[in-house]
């Protein structure tokens, strides 16, 4: 056991319990690696067509959110982070 | 008019069959007549963990073939001779059987046991679809491992989908060792990660791998999993039983005054 486990506050188990919500979310939505890599090319596709994002840094993936309308609960939001590079001006 | 009740997990290895063989014997102890069914076609092994394997004439193919009548291939048990067994089928496929005619057999068997139990295969092919043809209410088993509650929520979905409303869940192999020291997820972070009912929780109990050996249940003897597996049966039939104390070892001195037995 090296000096980190030792001073590790956390058990192994609340790791397994995050890692597991968060791949049960992906799996209720029935959404596979493919469909999200689907998903991704055509948002891409559609914003390109007014804004220049930057690629590198775009993150898109089903995650975990509070409801807003069941407090307490949470539901499965498809979140994506954008960066933009350039607004393409209007003719 | 008798129950189905499939158990069933998706991960294999994670305690289907020796549930099955502990939960009907309990039931059978609890005076009610139960068939146990081993629809894992060409991986036999319900009838060794009951110890009836030397008993085998015919087997569940056998009977949705029409080689033979149900009563034919039934096995009593050797001790309660209210509980049967219907041995599967070594050496055939699993596409052998079809879910209409396991929801044809479970009907027939519905007239005359009270209890009929499913032991269900791993997976989600074939075999799983006729194990749930007939299904009344799914016992779903896990271990407190991700792989296993990954796989048990694929199920659950599953069952749903198939109009199985009556779901409860069996976290299996406990170690409270580990889960008192954070190494190990609870019953409670299982639950709440499935979101559906808790029917009971089974320690490790290396008794269960003696009582297998001898090709004997466990359940209803004075280990934990023993007594863990009788108050399943008994919640089964409706009765409110207090979950089991865990942390309570087990001492001479707790035995000889009678503690720690929240039973």
């Amino acid at each position: 056991m090296g000096l980190a486990d030792f001073f590790r506050k956390k058990g192994t188990s609340s790791i397994a319990k995050d890692r597991l919500k968060l791949v049960l979310v992906s799996d209720r939505a029935g959404c596979s690696p493919e469909v999200m890599e689907q998903i991704k090319n055509d948002i891409i596709k559609v914003i390109s067509k007014y804004i220049e994002i930057d690629l590198d840094g775009l993150d898109i993936k089903i995650t975990q959110q509070e409801s807003e309308t069941l407090k307490g609960t949470s539901v499965p939001a498809l979140y994506a982070n954008i960066p933009i590079k350039d607004l393409k001006s209007s003719k | 008019m008798g129950e189905v009740i499939v158990v069933t997990s998706g991960k294999g290895g994670v305690g289907k069959t020796t549930t099955t063989a502990n939960v009907g014997t309990g039931l059978a102890m609890l005076d009610k007549k139960v068939v146990l069914i081993d629809t894992d076609i060409g991986l036999r092994n319900l009838d060794v963990v009951m110890g009836l394997e030397n008993r085998i004439v015919y087997n569940l193919v056998d009977v949705i073939e029409g080689n033979c009548r149900i009563r034919n291939a039934l096995i009593k048990d050797k001790r309660y001779p209210n509980l049967y067994l219907l041995p599967s089928a070594q050496t055939r496929d699993k596409n052998a059987v079809k879910p209409e005619q396991m929801k044809k057999l479970a009907d027939e068997l519905k007239e005359e046991f009270d209890y009929i139990l499913m032991d269900c295969p791993a997976g989600i092919e074939q075999g799983f679809h006729n194990a749930i043809a007939g299904a009344d209410r799914a016992l779903v088993i896990t271990t407190p491992e991700v792989s296993a509650v990954r796989d048990a929520d694929r199920i659950i979905g599953l069952l749903e989908a198939n109009e199985i409303d009556e779901t409860y869940l069996i976290v299996n192999r406990l170690r409270m060792d580990m889960v008192k020291r954070g190494d190990m997820m609870s019953s409670e972070d299982v639950t709440e990660i499935l979101a559906v009912d808790l029917i009971g929780v089974v320690p490790d109990d290396e008794n269960i791998v003696i009582s297998t050996n001898q090709g004997e249940p466990l359940v209803g003897s004075d280990s934990q999993a023993g007594t863990a597996y009788m108050n399943i049966a008994r919640r089964l039939l409706g009765e409110e039983v207090p979950f089991l104390d865990l942390n309570a070892k087990s001492s001479f001195f707790s035995r000889l005054f009678g503690k720690n037995k929240k039973i």
